[in-house]
């Protein structure tokens, strides 16, 4: 039997559909067809000015905009050879981590809707809700920030906004205690998740799997820690977790810990903030000198990365958008392979993919 | 409250001046600069490929390895088996080519970023007006590796990765799609994001943005020409039929 699964289904998060080929309750094959969303933005970078940019790629990973951002505009700046000073590197920081906080909130109530569970989903939108007004005093949008601009910020910090943060990590890590006890330690959640979508390390990294879905299969890899330096993660001290086993369940408690690791996190930035200014000097019409730059963030979903040509224009020639659920999801094939149906659903909210970040 | 302000005033702009000076000096980052690993991954690469390398820069601490499109694959395998480059981030596609109407500050079109008319190729050149290029990376190692090809246009052809990078899969049917370059060994190059009976390939430099082409972009809309001045652009025909 053929069955077709979306474009609109509760379980794919947005207009993606698998078409599945059953044998009774297993899946034979499974064919995700995307792009029922694809709005073409990197056709549309090499009509827009720089600045213009940061509109365009807010919407790719809408929920966690803020965090889109910083790769490109730290495309530009190492490109120009200028760089944030360093509040805006805190505040930047800072605002990424309480994305990837949201984000996960919402996940850790929605995998809960994947096997049944009404109440862990109002409870991750409640206390994601606290995050958001964060973004949204700071930042002036709830999920298109648009904050960020070449060689800084758009604004400072309102006042108070320091302490309302150190309050609202108060409610993330008790959600997490939620979570944990609620999902986590559920009887009936484990037995749907647990040695269900096992993602093997080496096949994962082959298909480009990243972030949270590649940790949870045990490689202790993490951008913010790895790699090239960005922003001020050097400077803090954090836990990358991992789990050995690969499994739905695994890639939920991988999550749950990066949640609370994350509140820990904006903790240490906010103690550590520096004063002074938010912007460096930046001509008003920002050219940026030709040249190809690749620069890369561990992002709520995973590496995201932009790779930039430039012909010294006030436009790039030429954008390459490395979205991470694109990679993620282009596992689903082989990852569905055998499953029966039911766990196609628990398997699809495990991996936690925004439907902009892959059709872009 | 008055008496304070004033001095506040006057210390703000010194803090501003000397950061703003201290992040210019030490952000003088060398584009071309190369730490150890990345020497000796380069080395590595060279000694494996030999002649099969084109050229290769570093760029911002990652190598960029233009190869011959005879070894693209063999650089893709030697990357995985022996420099741990276990990890596929991208493949894609650049077309060099100018584009016909990019910003027309004629036609008074200056919303649009106006790009230099002649070709000006970037990290590592290219000889073809496509290149394919792909970013490979190391979980344990850390290090990263952009690899290229150039393909001209006689033929559009390279060898798919999908052997050695099981991910290469979708990544090559949309830079197919996108830019009309068959990969050799994939198995199913079909539509990715298009419709099946789309034709065409939105990412080549040629291919009009449709947006731009229904009507002018920003600037022009609210532009009405003088009576007297002959209207030979399209889309200011197109909004006198409306009126």
């Amino acid at each position: 039997m053929i069955l077709n699964l979306g474009p609109q289904h509760p379980a794919t998060h947005g207009t993606l559909r698998i078409v599945v080929r059953l044998d009774g309750e297993r899946v034979i094959s499974a064919d995700p067809i995307i792009g029922y969303m694809h709005r073409g933005y990197e056709k549309l970078t090499e009509f827009r000015t720089y600045p213009q940019i940061t509109t365009l790629i807010n919407r790719i990973d809408w929920l966690s905009s803020f965090a889109n951002e910083v790769p490109f505009i730290a495309a530009a700046e190492q490109l120009m050879g200028i760089q944030a000073p360093p509040r805006a590197q805190y505040i930047r920081t800072t605002l990424t981590e309480l994305s990837r906080i949201a984000t996960f909130l919402l996940f850790l109530g929605e995998m809960g809707l994947q096997v049944g569970a009404l109440t862990p989903a109002f409870y991750g939108f409640r206390d994601r809700e606290h995050i958001l007004n964060l973004i949204e005093a700071a930042t002036g949008g709830r999920f298109h920030p648009n904050f960020n601009r070449i060689g800084g910020l758009k604004d400072d910090l309102p006042w108070g906004w320091v302490n309302d943060t150190r309050t609202a990590m108060k409610t993330v890590f008790d959600a997490c205690d939620t979570f944990e006890d609620l999902v986590a330690g559920n009887e009936i959640f484990e037995a749907r998740t647990r040695s269900i979508g096992i993602i093997p390390a080496e096949l994962g990294a082959a298909y480009g799997v990243s972030g949270s879905n590649l940790r949870a299969s045990g490689v202790n890899w993490d951008l913010r820690r790895d790699g090239k330096p960005y922003l001020v993660y050097p400077e803090l001290d954090f836990r990358v977790w991992t789990h050995p086993d690969g499994d739905s369940y695994a890639r939920y408690w991988v999550r749950l810990q990066e949640t609370r690791e994350a509140a820990r996190m904006v903790l240490q930035l906010l103690d550590k903030m520096p004063s002074g200014p938010i912007m460096t000097k930046v001509p008003l019409i920002i050219k940026v000198p030709a040249g190809e730059v690749w620069v890369e963030t561990e992002n709520p979903l995973g590496q995201m990365g932009y790779y930039v040509v430039s012909r010294g224009a006030t436009g790039p020639f030429r954008v390459k958008i490395r979205s991470a659920s694109f990679s993620n999801v282009s596992i689903l094939p082989w990852l569905l392979r055998g499953v029966f149906v039911a766990d196609v659903i628990t398997i699809l909210g495990s991996l936690y993919f925004i439907l902009g970040d892959i059709d872009r | 409250m008055t008496g304070t302000e004033p001095e506040a005033e006057d210390d703000a702009p010194a803090v501003e001046d000397s950061a703003v000076e201290d992040s210019a000096v030490e952000d003088s980052v060398d584009p071309h600069a190369l730490d150890a690993g990345h020497a000796d991954l380069l080395a590595r690469l060279e000694a494996e490929l030999g002649d099969a390398i084109v050229e290769h820069e570093p760029r911002f601490g990652d190598p960029v390895v233009r190869v011959r499109r005879d070894a693209w694959r063999r650089a893709a395998e030697f990357a995985k088996t022996k420099l741990d480059c276990d990890y596929l981030s991208f493949i894609s596609a650049i077309d060099w080519n100018p584009a016909p109407r990019e910003g027309d500050e004629d036609s008074g079109d200056t919303s649009s970023p106006v790009q230099p008319q002649e070709v000006t190729y970037g990290a590592a050149g290219s000889e073809g007006r496509f290149q394919v290029f792909a970013h490979v990376q190391s979980t344990s190692r850390h290090w990263g590796l952009t690899l290229k090809v150039d393909i001209d246009e006689q033929g559009l052809l390279a060898e798919s990765w999908v052997p050695v990078y099981p991910g290469a899969d979708w990544h090559e049917r949309e830079c197919w799609e996108m830019f009309g370059i068959a990969f050799d060994g994939h198995p199913a190059l079909r539509h990715l994001y298009l419709p099946f009976e789309f034709e065409g390939h939105p990412l080549r430099k040629d291919f009009a943005l449709l947006a731009r082409v229904v009507k002018p972009w920003p600037g022009l809309v609210d532009v009405e020409p003088m009576p007297e001045e002959e209207t030979t652009d399209e889309g200011a025909e197109a909004g006198d039929e409306s009126e």
